[in-house]
């Protein structure tokens, strides 16, 4: 049956994907540099590969946040992975989501015919996301610089101002929403408002999220992580923030991070801030057939879409319903769900308006709402809340595991999806594939 | 300006009227002096000075390989008398003085090795540019072979730099590279590559101001000044060596004390000390030594084999080392053990190496990028070598080998680091049990430059030669060995180790028993070596070694491992340790024979060698030296265990032995061999 896709052309697979254990930033800069991240989830991908790294037509990175010495981080990586001065390689943006960015733009690499073989995913170390010098305090510099004679710089020391000192951090500024003034967590506040969730229900879903990814990492279902190795003698197996002794008294006891006085909105029901990456491997079927690979399934379409940045925690229903009506499809026709799990109230708050007559009629001019979906089928390993979000990569990580579930699970048909920061959403249609015909 | 007549030398002519000089040396792919070449440099340069429209001069190397290396060694080791090693310093202190006398400015162009002669040419000249990556190194490395710079280094370099930064060069034979040479004057600019030409021009052309000492280095020439540092230097040297064993930085040390800087004289006692320095028997071992090193570098060459890829099998001490360095030498490099915290400490080893070896973060990374963990074996389906270093256990290691011949490539290179599991048992399970062979490296892999290459009854000869391609490519040195328990360099070791031993036992403090070792020439002595290794590891290894060639293993080593007092990392076996070093008692007042000692280890150390001969465990005596040279540190300044015994009389060493068996016992018995060398 021909459907109309949101790009133009051949077929695309995942051939198969590595992520790193996912770090918890703890206050310090973290042992581990973005680019350093991407690289060890890179060097397993690619050791498993019959092709040599100098073999791929590019790669591709999702980051919001490289060092200076990170500049085009994706080139920076292909370099250190061995793919050699001819593999090119570029950096995309778009918040939350560009893991998947990454991921849409290898799609449409290959599908135009451009390339055959693309690694793409994300990685980010916000752990070190770095203290700027406030602007006060880069005038005064530029002018320190600029001055040729002691007495013009003795006159700039008469100037400085002691909170000229005081860094901008930002961490804080990328994670709030530059023209409307609110933080992502006070976004998830007013979802949460204007689908009337509770608390309970929000510590509920995240204590669930860290039970299942537990169970899921005791099951060995978790076979996409590589171990991560420190140079002080350090070795990660499994994501840190992960904690295996919540309770719901224990989520119920913390105090609201983003609306102090009377917010719900809690650290515990929240994704954590982490350093990570996660990476793909898409290929043509011509690059499959040469070179023999296997096939964890295709990305069948792609959709982006805006919303009030505001509430930018829908962000995965705008994205999400265009792409299941385009192929219509209803909410039982996809297998398994996952939703990036960046607030436990933006989880359910999508979940609610794709059950919410109005909310379908007002945004997709539709009859009758979506439907419920089946909370058996979404997130079925956890999420960000117990895993943590790098930012970078969570794009990459949602799809890539949502191939093992369906491939686990001997399922047809999956969509990730997650929400923007600055008002998106981006959803992928994924299939799951065991072999390519001829 | 002629060019055709010379064979090793080029003459150019620039537009600017700047001479360009380059050293090309025939049928050579590296530039080296002897008599020929600074005869027809002579040439040259009475060529060039009598060119009034001359405005400059710049020597240059026209081989990729580097510079200058120095005198060509195997001239120096054919001199048949004193007159003649006279005769070819003094023509090169000549010719170097023409150099020096040229009225026009003379620029030397540096790129690669400079070393020895070649530094003093450069010295000779007025200006040196070197091209100033690490590639480029600069250095008098003539004490190593026990002589010492004849053609003006001693006193030029502390000329130009002061005797501080000279004596230092001179006296341990250490080279830089071109940016820290930079630094200490002993050129006058280093420069990247893209603009090594312009910059000698510029300095040919424009003449800058001369490099000078500073001041107050300048000043440490003075007379009496001397006499100052001259004490202080010795001392230095006398904690790396000793005046009767290595005589040439001592009388560096004393040429300089006596005569200064500044004297035509100062010439004149280089040459000489160069021609006595020849007679001593540390010079004409050393460049014995030096051929050895040759010999075993040349091991292995001519083979097609070409690694990328390296697997190691077993993340501990040895395999993680071994992992670290070959990636350091620039091979991708898979690291497997079981899990990922026994990886760890191997990265985190690895990463302290590169710090201290390559210091810049960008290249500390890259060599980190090389080094892949890898705990689910990903890396054997692509190796084209894989070493096993996992613990010592033969049903262990055989399903791991009938494993890896399995999923490796047909042509890679099955090896393993085994030191007492004899390789034909290991092979028994292989469906071609020819590719198995022995890479035996020593602890610590990046300090101990010798390996072992043991090649067992099935071995197939071409492999056993690809593997010693392979050591020569991480920069080690192979030595080829007969599998047979201990192979060489531990079988020698033990004897030495078990007697020392003995002669506790005895009642002699280990302080006694290791300086008459180290005296000896030993890099250590027995007892500390044994604390080092660990005495448990001694404890295995010599009960292996009995069981297979007889012998006793002293009681008091036994004792001691059941008490787990295991040396160094116990911090208490002979010795107790504190901070890492041994702590030693002062010397009792009893008279003690330290040669009846010396005698005692030392010889039973060379009757095992020739057991090791007879058995056909090495090949030749020559590569028996090599290899408890640069294995065990053996006296280098005896040229070998061998050489030693035939410098001291292969008869009178046998009598010795006789003596010795008469008063200790069967285990001084003289081995067969003996007879065979007598014959020779």
């Amino acid at each position: 049956m021909e459907q109309q896709l949101n790009y133009n052309g051949r077929e695309v697979y995942v051939v198969d994907g590595t992520r790193t254990p996912f770090l918890k930033a703890k206050g310090s800069p973290g042992s581990f540099s973005a680019s350093d991240l991407a690289v060890s989830a890179g060097k397993e991908l690619l050791a498993r590969q019959p092709f040599a790294p100098n073999e791929l037509d590019e790669v591709i990175l999702g980051c919001m946040m490289p060092s200076p010495d990170e500049a085009n981080i994706a080139r920076v990586v292909a370099l250190r992975l061995g793919c050699g001065k001819r593999v090119p390689g570029f950096t995309v943006q778009r918040n939350c989501a560009s893991g998947m960015q990454a991921i849409d733009n290898a799609v449409q690499d290959i599908a135009s015919g451009r390339h055959d073989l693309v690694l793409a995913g994300g990685t980010e170390a916000m752990s070190r996301a770095p203290l700027l010098f406030n602007e006060s305090m880069v005038n005064w510099l530029s002018g320190w610089y600029a001055a040729k004679s002691f007495s013009a710089r003795a006159k700039l020391l008469t100037r400085f101002r002691p909170n000229y000192l005081a860094p901008v951090v930002a961490l804080l500024r990328g994670l709030s929403d530059p023209l409307y003034g609110l933080s992502m967590g006070q976004t998830a506040e007013k979802v949460a408002y204007q689908f009337g969730i509770s608390r309970e229900a929000m510590d509920t879903y995240a204590l669930r999220s860290h039970q299942r990814i537990a169970t899921a990492l005791d099951s060995g279902y978790l076979t996409e992580i590589a171990p991560l190795y420190g140079t002080n003698g350090q070795s990660y197996t499994f994501d840190d923030g992960i904690r295996r002794d919540t309770t719901l008294e224990k989520l119920a006891g913390l105090k609201p991070f983003f609306d102090k006085k009377f917010g719900l909105v809690t650290a515990g029901n929240s994704s954590q801030v982490t350093d990570g990456a996660a990476l793909l491997l898409l290929a043509s079927r011509d690059a499959i057939k040469r070179y023999q690979l296997p096939v964890l399934g295709r990305i069948v379409d792609i959709e982006w879409a805006g919303v009030d940045p505001t509430v930018m925690g829908l962000g995965p229903v705008n994205a999400s319903v265009p792409l299941m009506q385009r192929h219509q499809l209803s909410i039982d026709d996809v297998d398994f769900w996952e939703i990036n799990e960046a607030f436990a109230a933006q989880v359910m708050g999508c979940l609610n308006a794709f059950a919410d007559e109005r909310y379908c009629r007002e945004n997709f001019g539709l009859q009758a709402a979506m439907g419920q979906i089946d909370q058996e089928r979404l997130n079925i390993d956890g999420g960000a809340i117990a895993t943590g979000h790098p930012v970078g990569a969570s794009g990459a990580r949602i799809v890539l595991h949502l191939l093992h579930i369906l491939k686990r699970k001997q399922a047809k048909r999956g969509i990730a999806t997650i929400c923007i920061g600055g008002g998106q959403g981006g959803a992928m249609l994924l299939e799951s594939v065991n072999e390519v015909q001829a | 300006m002629s060019n055709g007549q010379y064979q090793h030398w080029q003459i150019n002519k620039d537009a600017d009227n700047v001479v360009w000089l380059y050293f090309d040396k025939a049928n050579a792919s590296t530039n080296t002096f002897d008599a020929s070449v600074l005869d027809e440099l002579a040439d040259t340069l009475q060529v060039i000075a009598a060119d009034k429209t001359a405005k400059a001069l710049i020597i240059a190397s026209k081989k990729t390989s580097g510079f200058i290396a120095g005198a060509d060694i195997e001239k120096f080791s054919q001199f048949e008398n004193e007159q003649q090693a006279l005769a070819f310093i003094e023509k090169g202190q000549k010719t170097f003085k023409q150099l020096a006398d040229l009225i026009i400015p003379t620029v030397a162009m540096i790129e690669g090795f400079c070393l020895g002669g070649g530094l003093e040419l450069a010295l000779a000249c007025n200006y040196r540019i070197a091209e100033e990556s690490t590639r480029t190194r600069l250095g008098l490395p003539e004490v190593k072979l026990g002589i010492q710079p004849g053609w003006g280094g001693s006193v030029r370099l502390t000329r130009l730099v002061g005797p501080i930064v000279a004596m230092d060069l001179i006296l341990s034979g250490r080279t830089v590279d071109g940016k820290q040479a930079a630094k200490l004057g002993i050129v006058d600019a280093a420069v990247p590559k893209r603009h090594l030409e312009r910059a000698a021009r510029y300095y040919a052309l424009t003449r800058p101001e001369m490099h000078k000492p500073a001041i107050l280095a300048g000043f440490a020439n003075v007379h009496w000044a001397r006499y100052f540092i001259a004490k202080m230097l010795r001392n230095k040297v006398a904690q790396k060596a000793r005046v009767d064993h290595y005589p040439a930085p001592y009388a560096v040390i004393d040429n300089w004390e006596k005569l200064g800087i500044d004297d035509e004289q100062a010439f004149t006692a280089e040459a000489h000390s160069i021609v006595n320095l020849l007679q001593h028997d540390t010079a004409r071992n050393l460049i014995r030594v030096f051929f050895l090193q040759e010999r075993l570098k040349a091991l292995g060459k001519n083979t097609a084999f070409n690694a990328k890829h390296v697997h190691v099998i077993g993340a501990g001490t040895m395999g993680g080392d071994i992992a670290a360095w070959c990636a350091l030498q620039g091979y991708r490099v898979t690291l497997q053990d079981r899990e990922p915290k026994f990886i760890a400490p191997a990265i985190k080893r690895a990463f302290e190496l590169y710090s201290k070896r390559l210091k810049k973060p960008r290249l500390i990374q890259e060599a980190m990028d090389r080094l892949m963990p890898d705990i689910h074996g990903t890396g054997i389906a692509k190796a084209d070598i894989i070493i096993e270093a996992i613990y010592e256990n033969l049903e262990a290691k055989q399903s791991l080998f009938k494993a890896l011949e399995q999923q490796a490539k047909p042509s890679a290179i099955l090896a393993t680091n085994t030191s007492s599991i004899p390789l034909d048992e290991i092979n028994v399970v292989l469906q071609n049990p020819e590719r198995l062979v022995g890479i035996h490296f020593f602890n610590p892999v990046a300090m101990m430059p010798l390996v072992e290459v043991v090649q067992g009854e099935q071995s197939d000869a071409m492999v056993v030669k690809n593997a010693m391609a392979f050591v020569r490519a991480i920069d080690r040195y192979p030595l080829p060995v007969k599998s047979s328990p201990g192979f060489l360099v531990n079988r020698i070791l033990m004897p030495y180790l078990m007697e020392s031993m003995i002669l506790l036992q005895e009642g002699i403090a280990p302080e006694v028993i290791d300086k008459a070792a180290v005296d000896f020439g030993m890099p250590m002595g027995p007892i500390e070596l044994a604390d080092t290794v660990g005495l448990d590891v001694c404890l295995s290894v010599a009960d292996n070694l009995a069981k297979h060639y007889g012998g006793e293993v002293p009681q008091k080593l036994r004792q001691m491992v059941e008490q787990k007092q295991w040396g160094k990392k116990t911090k208490q076996g002979f010795y107790t340790y504190k901070n890492g070093k041994p702590v030693r008692q002062k010397a009792g007042s009893a008279v003690v024979e330290t040669n009846q000692i010396a005698d005692r280890l030392i010889l039973r150390m060379l009757n095992e060698a020739m057991a090791c001969l007879r058995e056909k465990v090495i090949e030749d005596t020559e590569l028996l030296d090599a290899g408890m040279i640069f294995g065990t540190g053996f006296a280098p300044f005896r040229g070998g265990p061998v050489h030693y015994a035939k410098q001291r009389g292969i008869q009178a060493t046998v009598i010795r032995l006789e003596e010795l068996q008469k008063q200790y016992g069967e285990r001084f018995k003289p081995d067969e061999a003996w007879q065979k060398l007598i014959e020779e």
